[in-house]
């Protein structure tokens, strides 16, 4: 059953650094300390490559490609950093703000959010293309927790880990292109959801302040994922 | 201290759609204003009682968004005197706060303010009062309406990046000022 | 069916066809069924029977002619004389059409001039048979030679034979993005899996285009065929024909085709006695562009939200159902069959050095003649334009060509000359896509069709990436702003830095091309642009304005 993986030889940022082959190139980057930002990815939820943050110029192949779904190949020269890159890591983020209504200075998540700080970490100073100004909904139905999809980025970490670790599949995506968004069952309020167990993953693995417990204060809402590693690793233990 | 400087910096603030804190954050410099006082010729501000903008001008720092018609109108003739303009803090630089009316729409929200909400109707504000200055469909952030040449992020910015980026700029420098601040900060 | 067994189907309904020695082809595809052809097939079988004809008269169904712009298309062949084709026909002309054919004498008001440009320049493989068989007939397929590419593969070849060949051909995928077809068989085919599928992308979705429809209502069994063939090539033992559910003609058309050769014996198991089975299942798109996108076609077939996927893994190492698949556009498959019956080395010696065979192309927009034309790889924009299309209508002048859809470019009349080719196109900042061409006249304003494909393109983004996302809809905005007139100098060049972003991040094809309408009008018309933003800038410090 189990096979000796094979172990190849990559350069990530002028370092030699060896892996599998089933390795993704993010997974290598983290392990080295090499930063590659991401927001969709989450260690323990199935990569979706969605964001375009973790995007990498490899050598010989045009496309920059995701550093979280691309996997290690031998001989691979792999740049995580180039000035291009960077550019275009600023752009999407601006593009995100821009998106919906995230005023930080009074949301719940101020602090502890992935996307602002991000923002800080790549040099966003200002959001260069106009914002939309979207009329979005709250949802406030559920008992402990709230949607707020005026600080949703569509990275799916909700929609992951309620198939994937709590098995109830209650968030999905619907609408098409500007207008996706993310739902709860058939569209129904969080509240009335029959499939969701209040588990609360979904709110924990929110990198922002779309989904947060009820009766926090502006900067009060720190999520906490140790849940998830743990999760993972006794599962794969167990399968 | 000398008086004598000749070349000292001629500035300008302006509070527009904010609540003022990044002007008081500004005077939370505390002491070390008066190191700066040395290189600034502070001209036009909520701080001093000018009336006039300035012709010339070779910084202003700009707190707020832009939400009415006076707001545009001062911030345009700053531009166009001032050698380089700072968006100071989160209104100035995202919309922040003033920009939480844009979904909702200027109408609507006059109405839910002053006619659902009010005990006594005067009249409707929408339709505009000549002392008043008329609102912006969308309240903006500077840059939407002129160049800005720097943004110096937070609600407020704290003190300490206000006077990196007044000293940096100071001594020739360009500053970064997400070193020390981000949004929301 | 044995090769044996079609020959002898072919020859018996060539016999019978014979017997009758006029034969009236009425057009029944989508273009000329709109103005009622159904009934004029209707009124001219009415008139033959109450004339009661000495010469025998049979009408026909068959699929498109190819100048829809003229139609309803009717076509009378007498053995032994030259057809006559009529344009323009209504119900009402049906008696006169039946006496001509008897008088011998053609109604001369009716007839339209074959011998123009429009047809002589045309070069037919993929639309040989259309406008020439009756989609719903096995046996009018089998009577020209349909299954005997399939017969002879699996008789005579070897999988990998039928590859070389294919490879040989130099065919690249019809699709748009002119991948060649016999690498992808070949990637499919060293993958070793029990299950393997091959799919047919008939998810035409581009504005403008309906080559792939035109073939699947005039000939489907080539596609089938194609299908099969495939199949045995890479070793596939299931296929899905991805169809859009706007083509509803096109659907009842192939699953009849579907159950006419399973019947036979052409799909199914132990496919001529031979150890190769295969089966078609049809699988209706919901109406998403980007589900003609692979990974995304693939996801809806799984029953999925119809979204992307990043590559690698490519489709042919883990496609449907994390199997190797492999998916052909229409127009490829339809290739298949004469290459494998002729010969990858005489499909090689029609085209450009580096495109070869033919290609199908939808013209449409300010053209004369709009309508479905198919011609050799490396013939020039100008003959397209004006020998084939016959020119600009109105006595107006050329000013540019779309091809490729939302994902390609304008190009203006300095191009006319260019052979049309893939690698041309692509260096002049357009693309040959999946074959709609779409001509512009002087008239036209290039913003104003930049910001159109750019809402399309907005419209139809699935919302699962960031820059395709909110990139297409912020440079709508602002292509919306310039062509009202309001936009500025900082408005362009934040329009131009976005479509490098958005090109060079987003997921999937999509929107990796969605900025190349705004790119190549830019390139070309950046005066329009210029136009109509004047001097207006965003308020700067007037030191600066004087220095400028």
């Amino acid at each position: 059953m189990s096979t000796q993986p094979h172990i190849i030889t990559l350069t990530i940022d002028g370092r030699e650094l060896s892996a599998t082959v089933d390795d993704s190139i993010l997974t290598i980057a983290r392990q080295h300390k090499i930063d590659i930002p991401t927001l969709c990815f989450l260690e323990g939820l199935s990569t979706w490559g969605a964001c375009r943050l973790c995007l990498v110029e490899i050598e010989g192949t045009p496309k920059l490609l995701s550093a979280c779904t691309t996997k290690c190949v031998e001989n691979m020269v792999v740049k995580t950093d180039t000035e291009r890159l960077k550019q275009h890591r600023k752009m999407i983020i601006e593009l995100l703000f821009a998106e919906r209504n995230h005023i930080c200075s009074v949301c719940v998540s101020n602090g502890a959010c992935e996307l602002q700080s991000l923002a800080q970490e790549c040099g966003v100073d200002h959001v260069s293309v106009p914002y939309r100004y979207p009329s979005l909904q709250l949802d406030s139905s559920h008992d402990l927790f709230r949607l707020d999809n005026n600080r949703c980025i569509l990275c799916t970490r909700c929609v992951r880990v309620c198939d994937e670790i709590e098995g109830a599949h209650t968030w999905d995506v619907a609408g098409r292109g500007i207008d996706a968004h993310v739902l709860t069952d058939l569209n129904t309020l969080w509240g009335d959801s029959e499939s969701c167990t209040s588990c609360g993953k979904c709110v924990q693995v929110c990198p922002t302040g779309a989904l947060v417990q009820k009766g926090t204060a502006v900067a009060e809402m720190h999520k906490q994922r140790e849940f998830l590693p743990y999760l993972t690793k006794m599962r794969r233990n167990h399968p | 201290m000398s008086t004598t400087t000749p070349q000292k910096i001629k500035v300008a603030t302006i509070w527009i759609d904010g609540c003022s804190g990044c002007h008081m954050s500004f005077l939370d410099i505390d002491e070390r204003l008066i190191d700066l006082v040395q290189h600034i010729d502070l001209l036009y501000s909520p701080l001093v009682d000018m009336k006039e903008i300035p012709a010339e001008l070779d910084l202003t720092l700009v707190e707020g968004a832009v939400s009415n018609e006076h707001d545009l109108e001062r911030v345009v003739a700053l531009r166009k005197a001032s050698k380089f303009m700072i968006a100071l803090g989160d209104c100035a630089v995202t919309g922040n706060v003033p920009s939480m009316r844009n979904p909702i729409g200027l109408k609507p929200c006059f109405d839910r303010a002053y006619q659902e909400m009010a005990d006594i109707v005067v009249n409707d504000p929408a339709d505009g009062d000549p002392g008043i200055p008329a609102l912006l469909e969308m309240a903006k952030p500077v840059h939407e309406v002129v160049t800005v040449d720097l943004f110096v992020q937070g609600c407020p910015p704290p003190a300490d990046a206000i006077f990196y980026v007044l000293s940096e700029l100071i001594a020739g420098r360009v500053p970064d000022p997400t070193l020390l601040t981000r949004f929301g900060a | 069916m044995t090769p044996e067994e079609l020959h002898d189907v072919g020859q018996k309904h060539r016999e019978q066809d014979a017997k009758t020695p006029h034969h009236v082809r009425v057009c029944m595809a989508a273009g000329c069924m709109s103005q009622k052809s159904d009934e004029i097939k209707k009124t001219l079988e009415k008139a033959i029977k109450e004339k009661g004809a000495s010469d025998p008269c049979k009408v026909k169904c068959v699929g498109c002619m190819g100048l829809c712009s003229a139609g309803p298309l009717v076509r009378v062949d007498t053995e032994g004389q030259d057809s006559v084709m009529y344009q323009n026909v209504t119900v009402d002309d049906s008696s006169e059409i039946v006496q001509s054919i008897s008088d011998g004498k053609p109604v001369e008001r009716l007839v339209c001039d074959t011998n123009v440009p429009f047809f002589a320049k045309q070069q037919k493989i993929v639309l040989e048979n259309v406008g020439e068989i009756d989609p719903d007939s096995l046996e009018d397929y089998i009577s020209v030679g349909g299954y005997s590419a399939l017969g002879k593969a699996l008789a005579e070849m070897s999988p990998a034979e039928v590859r070389s060949e294919v490879e040989a051909s130099g065919l690249r995928g019809r699709g748009g993005a002119g991948f060649p077809t016999g690498l992808k068989w070949g990637m499919m085919a060293r993958n070793e899996s029990e299950t393997k599928y091959i799919i047919c992308n008939a998810d035409e979705g581009d504005p403008g285009a309906f080559m792939d429809r035109a073939v699947l209502e005039s000939d489907p069994h080539r596609i089938l065929e194609g299908m099969a063939l495939a199949a045995y090539a890479t070793g596939a033992n299931h296929g899905y024909v991805y169809i859009r559910a706007e083509y509803p003609l096109a659907i009842k058309r192939l699953k009849n085709a579907i159950r006419l050769a399973a019947r036979a014996g052409l799909l199914g198991h132990h496919i001529s006695g031979t150890r190769f089975s295969f089966q078609i299942e049809i699988r209706l798109g919901a109406g998403a562009f980007v589900c003609g996108e692979e990974t995304a076609l693939i996801a809806s077939i799984e029953g999925k939200r119809g979204q992307p996927k990043p590559r690698p893994p490519f489709p042919a190492q883990s496609g449907l159902w994390g199997k190797p698949t492999c998916i052909n556009n229409v127009e490829t498959l339809a290739n298949i069959a004469p290459i494998v019956n002729k010969g990858g080395a005489w499909f090689a010696s029609i085209g450009t050095e580096k495109s070869k065979g033919t290609k199908v192309f939808a013209l449409a927009g300010k053209i004369n003649n709009t309508g479905l034309i198919e011609v050799p790889m490396g013939i020039t924009l100008r003959e397209i334009v004006f020998d084939i299309g016959g020119g600009i209508p109105d006595g107006l002048s050329f000013k540019a060509v779309q091809t490729g859809g939302p994902s390609g470019g304008c190009l203006p009349d300095r191009h006319l000359d260019m052979a049309v080719d893939y690698d041309n196109l692509r260096d002049a900042g357009s693309i040959m896509g999946s074959g709609g061409m779409i001509i512009m006249d002087e008239e036209s304003n290039m913003v104003d069709v930049a910001r159109f494909f750019m809402e399309f393109c907005m419209s139809e983004s699935c919302g699962k990436c960031i820059p395709c996302r909110v990139g297409t809809y912020q440079m709508h905005n602002l292509l919306d702003r310039i062509a009202e007139g309001q936009g500025t100098h900082e408005d362009l060049a934040l329009l131009e830095e976005l479509c490098i972003t958005v090109a060079c991040t987003s997921l999937c094809g999509l929107g990796q091309t969605a900025p190349n309408p705004v790119l190549s009008t830019l390139r070309y018309f950046r005066n329009e642009y210029l136009d109509l933003i004047g001097e207006q800038h965003i308020p700067a410090f007037v030191g600066q304005e004087a220095s400028q």
